[in-house]
């Protein structure tokens, strides 16, 4: 079957246009001659709620760690990690090796030390005797001699016999008082032991729950190291550490929202209880607690926590999309798309908030319209087409 | 005068359509190729365009970041901000891994930066910037994640706030960007089973578990878990500055290697990618010579299959030059009809490569001379053939 050349003339044209046309289209909307396609926002007015975000983990507010003043061996352990204590409770005790034996040697000592006091005592009452009698003698021999009835030699021997009664009565009474003194050291001495006894049992210093057990019973620690560690439950809260660059306007008292990493859905309500004076250098970044308003169950200390805070909403301006803002050199604005074309405006934020919307100090106006998102670099000769949307999914 | 080419396009014109088609889709693939290899240049280029820097400082004797891995520790940018001609530095980290998302993962290259610092995603396509310091995600569109999407960067789950395009590695895989602090434990963090084995080795070792000692265990373990690197510092230089001389000093004082651009570019496109390129260079220059050669041929059997008519037009005392100019214009239309096909079909399947295709214009017009030469000097077998037809065939048969 042969049809006829018009046709055939019509079919070819037609093809050719379809060709040119396709091929035209295509270069129209892709390469150099499109036209950038964005999206576009209106400033408005409007004010935006500035918000520090932060993460940091549980902590005890107090915490203690429970161990000898001296090096020892611990002898036992007598609460286990989760355990509940009460002020004043024996956690542990340390062996206290000769502790005892040398108490009862403090005590033979005390006793031995009572009968030397006897002794020293009736030795004293031997001086005094001898002391009275050599005293009569004395003056005695001292009345006959002043009657010349006996020699004076013999006088001055009976002197000289009641002045060594008298100094031997003087050292009578001092052996007494350092039978006395020996007592008393001896006493002293054994209440220091008594207290070093009672340092060997380890008691808690206030009530609270064990978080760790370091040290099993027959193990050696030294002082200072840690046989157990207790927490006050009542006492957690959450030391939060924000980036330097993003935390003006951090101060106690500001209401946080916690966000538990076991718990993603569900933020609990807390208050700044404190700003560090100190910030990690090292880090760049700063350190606040926040306690919780009400401690949830089942914390656990050094889990992972999200805290954001809300600061007070700062003034009205013009808002916009973060996103809107390009950095052009060392400048920061945005593209204002006006009806004669695209024009970049140095712009300065005043207050930014989590949900990414920027309060811009000058530059802009209410009902400017701005470039949001862009399919390319944009350039103030750029043609654009406003669209929608510019992100087709999984492209 | 009767266009003795369009009467015989006319005849069979259903053949000369799809000659040209054919034609059309090998050119397509050429261009593409082309495309390809382009757009491997490009994907370093857009690398070094967006990561806004004028310098990169990465360790010493090293070609990092990119190159070869560089690691600094991250409180080497402060030394660099006070050197003369410096305007802005900041940290960047890289890191190329598969971010997983539900059950799926995307080869992304995560890149770790400060905000409104070098280094961070210069437009966006959607959604917004970062703005909290942790746990948020800027990732390219060629990820196939959606802002509002929850993806998973080893132990932690970031949310996508914002969507970029083009923002490639060297390599073409998408970049995710998150927050710095979260890139530097994401690339040095190791996984659990490893820190618990290290610190079980650690508390194992005589010398570090002293029993005199205590804390000293601790304070190690501590240490070792603890990392302060970060690979690169991406540098903006003062206005006026000029970058060869703030290298220089960089270099020289701060015992850093420091690249500018054109170093960089140097670096990426001679060294990293040369060898794929030169592969698909060499892929490229057999594809148009096997196009030349397909083309010939085509033509050529295009003018043995109308020996007769050619005869005929040569009893009628038609002038050799007519029947040149025929085949020859034929061979050019045939070369218009595939370069206007290929190249609206390489256009058209482009986005379709799991690769950026880049399709330069001064590619399509440099393809389009060539093809037109080629087609020329391919009649010329024809135009030969044709001018030896003896007019007898058109009555002897």
């Amino acid at each position: 079957m042969k049809r006829p050349a018009v046709s055939r003339k019509v079919v070819l044209i037609a093809l050719g246009v379809v060709l040119v046309g396709t091929f035209g289209f295509i270069m129209a909307r892709t390469g150099p001659l499109a036209a950038t396609r964005v999206t576009v926002v209106q400033v408005e007015e409007g004010s935006v709620t500035p918000a520090l975000f932060g993460i940091g983990t549980v902590e005890a507010r107090r915490a203690w760690l429970i161990g000898p003043t001296t090096a020892g061996r611990v002898k036992s352990v007598q609460v286990d990690v989760g355990g509940a204590v009460a002020a004043g409770e024996v956690l542990a005790e340390m062996d206290p090796v000769d502790l005892d034996e040398r108490a009862a040697a403090l005590e033979a000592g005390m006793a031995r030390a009572h009968h030397a006091i006897a002794a020293a005592e009736a030795q004293r009452q031997d001086a005094l005797a001898r002391h009275e009698v050599a005293a009569l003698n004395a003056r005695r021999y001292q009345d006959l001699g002043r009657d010349r009835f006996v020699a004076t030699s013999a006088v001055e021997l009976k002197v000289q016999e009641q002045t060594s009664a008298r100094a031997a009565l003087a050292a009578a009474d001092s052996n007494l008082a350092a039978a006395r003194q020996d007592l008393l050291r001896l006493q002293a001495d054994r209440e220091g032991l008594r207290q070093q006894r009672r340092q060997a049992r380890l008691l808690a210093p206030a009530a609270g729950v064990v978080s760790a057990r370091d040290a099993e019973p027959g193990s050696t620690v030294v002082a200072g190291q840690a046989v157990l560690r207790l927490v006050d439950p009542a006492s957690l809260w959450v030391r939060v550490r924000f980036d330097q660059g993003r935390s003006a306007g951090l101060k106690p008292g500001l209401p946080a929202q916690i966000v538990l990493r076991s718990r993603p859905g569900q933020p609990l309500p807390g208050r700044v209880a404190r700003v560090e004076l100190l910030a990690d250098a090292v880090t760049e970044e700063r350190i606040a607690q926040v306690a919780f308003d009400a401690i949830p169950e089942d914390l656990s200390v050094g889990e992972l926590a999200e805290v954001t805070l809300q600061l007070p909403t700062g003034d009205r301006g013009p808002v916009l999309p973060n996103a809107a803002l390009r950095r052009q050199g060392d400048a920061t604005g945005v593209w204002v798309a006006a009806h004669d074309g695209l024009r970049f405006v140095p712009v300065r934020t005043a207050a930014a908030s989590l949900d990414g919307l920027v309060r811009v100090a000058d530059g802009l106006r209410p009902g400017d319209r701005v470039v949001v998102h862009a399919e390319r670099e944009l350039a103030a000769g750029s043609r654009i087409r406003v669209v929608d949307s510019l992100a087709e999914r999984g492209k | 005068m009767i266009s003795l080419a369009g009467r015989d396009i006319l005849h069979s014109w259903s053949k000369f359509v799809l000659t040209g088609l054919g034609l059309g889709l090998l050119i397509g693939v050429t261009l593409s190729m082309a495309g390809i290899y382009r757009g491997m240049v490009d994907d370093a280029q857009a690398l070094l365009d967006n990561s806004g820097a004028d310098l990169w400082v990465v360790q010493q004797d090293t070609l990092g970041p990119y190159a070869e891995p560089s690691s600094l520790h991250d409180d080497a940018y402060r030394a660099i901000l006070g050197m003369p001609g410096v305007a802005r530095a900041a940290s960047v980290t890289y890191l190329t891994m598969q971010v997983r998302q539900g059950e799926t993962d995307v080869r992304a290259m995560v890149v770790g930066f400060e905000p409104g610092q070098p280094g961070e995603p210069g437009r966006l396509v959607a959604g917004r910037h970062i703005t909290r310091g942790h746990y948020e995600a800027v990732a390219d569109v060629k990820t196939g994640f959606g802002v509002g999407d929850r993806i998973r960067i080893r132990r932690h789950d970031y949310t996508v706030v914002g969507l970029t395009r083009r923002m490639v590695s060297s390599g073409g895989d998408p970049m995710i960007f998150i927050p710095l602090r979260d890139a530097q434990e994401a690339q040095f963090l190791r996984d659990n089973d490893a820190i618990i084995n290290e610190r079980a080795r650690t508390a194992a070792n005589p010398a570090l578990n002293r029993p005199g000692v205590p804390g000293l265990l601790e304070a190690i373990q501590a240490s070792q878990t603890s990392s302060r690197n970060v690979n690169a510092v991406l540098v903006r230089v003062a206005a006026g500055a000029q970058p060869e001389q703030v290298a220089a000093r960089i270099r020289r004082w701060k015992r850093l290697q420091a690249y500018t651009r054109m170093q960089m570019e140097d670096i990426l496109v001679a060294k990293l990618i040369a060898t794929s390129a030169k592969q698909i260079a060499m892929f490229l220059v057999i594809l148009a010579v096997v196009s030349a050669a397909i083309v010939a041929f085509i033509i050529y059997t295009m003018t043995l299959g109308k020996i007769r008519e050619l005869a005929v037009l040569k009893l009628i005392g038609t002038r050799n030059r007519t029947i040149a100019g025929m085949i020859l214009q034929q061979a050019q239309g045939l070369g218009v009809i595939g370069f206007v096909v290929g190249k609206t079909a390489a256009t058209l399947w482009a986005p379709v490569f799991p690769k950026y295709v880049l399709l330069l214009p001064g590619d399509a017009l440099r393809g389009f001379v060539i093809v037109m030469v080629i087609c020329a000097v391919a009649s010329t077998l024809a135009i030969r053939a044709a001018l030896r037809v003896d007019p007898a065939t058109a009555i002897g048969g």
